[in-house]
């Protein structure tokens, strides 16, 4: 059994009387996509905020390839291989696609105290974005400020970032969101291959690509996961129905 | 692509621009514009330094006016004691060189600068505008009950510091040396916006989130250029007492900080030639309207207004367009 890359311990994390997180436990392992699933409210985004490093958790612990890594930065878990997307796309608007890229680069060869070397002559980070970019698909946006993308083209400039890091894991917050059945579709043939390099804890409500891509589902409700195992399991857990069906009736 | 070379032709335009100005005022023998084309310079190489943490960083510093003031009492103090021959500390004595007195200008704003941006720089917003101006205030106060350099009378600077090659007492000569320090600056300031640094301080300002989350920790590239920014207005500062031959905690009050900004916001936030076309800008109208009313101030409000509400890119924006950064 392949060490967890990935391992919470009992996390928790409370705001007042709200136990957003309530002693969560999932570990992710080399290889696989993890999706982490939930109605509204159910503490996703808390969870993924422990996880980056956004908020420090109460109790219990987290460790990324065998570190405790639970009092790090957010930058700090950056740098040891935690590449993550956002749920509502968050680039730099001005910078181009490309130098959206060149940035996670940048970060990733080493500290940015770099001060008069011209980034734009740079082929340590030209040529790699290029690269990074033509993976997906977007080398012929490469000079365009990503305010001016679309919104699609923002949801995959946001992976292209997430690669750019060469991440030990990846940590995708809804890649899905907003991206029509045809972009969707294309992105999870492209996630399903972007296992091998490095594994996945996926957030999504785009059932379909949950069910098509996750080996392992965890099912999150009330800051608690109430459910976890192989697809099939899941998909016929009568209180995963029960946590859903909840929502449907309070919307 | 277009909007980059406008913008490099307009920045053309402004360098010889204040080169030719005090050419010609030189020329009709009118020594009195080759001074106000030095303010020009000085101003323009304080707000140099104010652009690097609020054009690129977008850290709005409320009290730049300390690294200004404190260049200019170190100036002031080593020439003060160069002139009286008494040492300054245990046996240390003044000197009237301004490459000196440069470094310790620097060195002392940065250190400055370093402390008071360690400490607000955990804030952000309007509690970082505040607490910058608090610091500044508390260092005006200082100068102001300090009597051994004249308090709040200021203190004199009988005769220039010197400059090798140069008779720094000649308006000619003082104003091509704060132009030539004020193109360095500017050289300076566009390497580091196209370096590494630059990328990495221009990403924290726009989404300090999303620098976090590809590994570059905002707290420490923003101490960083807030350090260098008070180094280079500190210089200014030391370049400006010796231009009026005097400093006095005027230098350091929130009225000259907020000068700064207006620099800043009148010429174009984080251009490259914005400091240059905001202080000139400033000091036309200082002139222009200061002669009719003393009132001058007001007209300048009316400018500022309509920059804030019609041309948010300053006059560099109204000229050469929008910012691009491939």
């Amino acid at each position: 059994m392949a060490e967890p890359v990935l391992d919470l311990r009992g996390v928790s994390k409370s705001f007042g009387a709200l136990r957003a997180t309530d002693n969560v436990s999932l570990t992710l392992k080399p290889g696989e996509i993890h999706a982490l699933i939930g109605p509204n409210g159910a503490g996703k985004s808390t969870l993924m905020a422990l996880i980056s490093g956004k908020l420090p958790p109460d109790s219990g612990s987290i460790h990324f390839r065998g570190q405790d890594i639970s009092r790090l930065s957010v930058a700090q878990r950056a740098r040891l291989g935690l590449g993550r997307s956002f749920q509502i796309s968050s680039l730099i608007p001005e910078y181009s696609a490309r130098r959206n890229v060149m940035l996670a680069l940048q970060a990733r060869q080493g500290h940015p105290y770099r001060f008069l070397w011209p980034v734009m002559r740079d082929r340590g980070l030209m040529d790699p974005a290029r690269e990074v970019l033509r993976r997906v698909g977007l080398e012929g946006r490469a000079s365009v400020p990503s305010a001016e993308l679309s919104h699609g083209e923002r949801r995959l400039l946001e992976i292209a970032v997430a690669l750019a890091l060469e991440p030990r894991a990846f940590l995708l917050d809804e890649p899905m969101a907003g991206m029509g059945t045809d972009g969707a579709r294309r992105l999870t043939a492209f996630l399903d291959k972007l296992r091998a390099e490095a594994p996945i804890l996926l957030v999504e409500h785009d059932m379909d690509a949950v069910f098509a891509l996750a080996d392992r589902v965890s099912v999150l409700a009330g800051g608690r996961i109430i459910a976890a195992g192989p697809v099939a399991e899941i998909r016929a857990n009568a209180e995963v129905r029960r946590a859903y069906l909840g929502e449907e009736e309070g919307a | 692509m277009a909007e980059m070379r406008r913008e490099w032709i307009v920045n053309a335009v402004l360098a010889m621009a204040l080169l030719i100005v005090p050419l010609v005022a030189l020329w009709i023998n009118e020594p009195f514009y080759v001074t106000l084309a030095t303010r020009v310079a000085i101003l323009a190489l304080a707000g140099v330094g104010l652009n690097l943490a609020l054009g690129l960083g977008g850290m709005v510093s409320f009290g730049h006016a300390a690294y200004f003031g404190l260049g200019g009492y170190v100036a002031g103090i080593m020439a003060h004691h160069a002139f009286t021959g008494l040492p300054m500390w245990i046996g240390v004595t003044g000197s009237n060189q301004m490459l000196w007195i440069w470094l310790w200008a620097a060195l002392l704003s940065g250190f400055l600068a370093l402390i008071i941006g360690a400490l607000s720089l955990r804030t952000s917003g309007i509690f970082f505008i505040m607490i910058t101006l608090a610091f500044a205030q508390m260092i005006f106060y200082f100068t102001l009950s300090w009597p051994a350099y004249g308090g709040e009378d200021g203190l004199p600077i009988f005769v220039r510091n010197q400059f090798p090659g140069l008779n720094t007492m000649r308006p000619w000569d003082m104003f091509i040396l704060s132009y030539g320090v004020l193109m360095l600056a500017l050289v300076f300031f566009a390497m580091l916006r196209a370096a590494r640094f630059g990328a990495a301080l221009m990403a924290i300002r726009q989404n300090p989130d999303r620098a976090a989350a590809v590994g570059i920790s905002p707290f420490g590239v923003k101490l960083a250029a807030f350090v260098l920014s008070g180094m280079i207005t500190g210089l200014a500062g030391a370049m400006m007492a010796d231009l009026t031959r005097f400093v006095s905690p005027a230098m350091i009050a929130w009225q000259m900080s907020g000068e700064l900004i207006v620099i800043i916001i009148l010429g174009g936030v984080g251009r490259l030639f914005g400091p240059v076309a905001g202080a000139a800008i400033l000091v036309a109208f200082e002139v222009i309207f200061g002669g009719i009313t003393e009132h001058w101030q007001f007209f300048l409000g009316l400018i500022l207004l309509g920059v804030v509400l019609f041309a948010r890119g300053g006059l560099i924006g109204l000229l050469a367009g929008r910012a691009r950064h491939g």
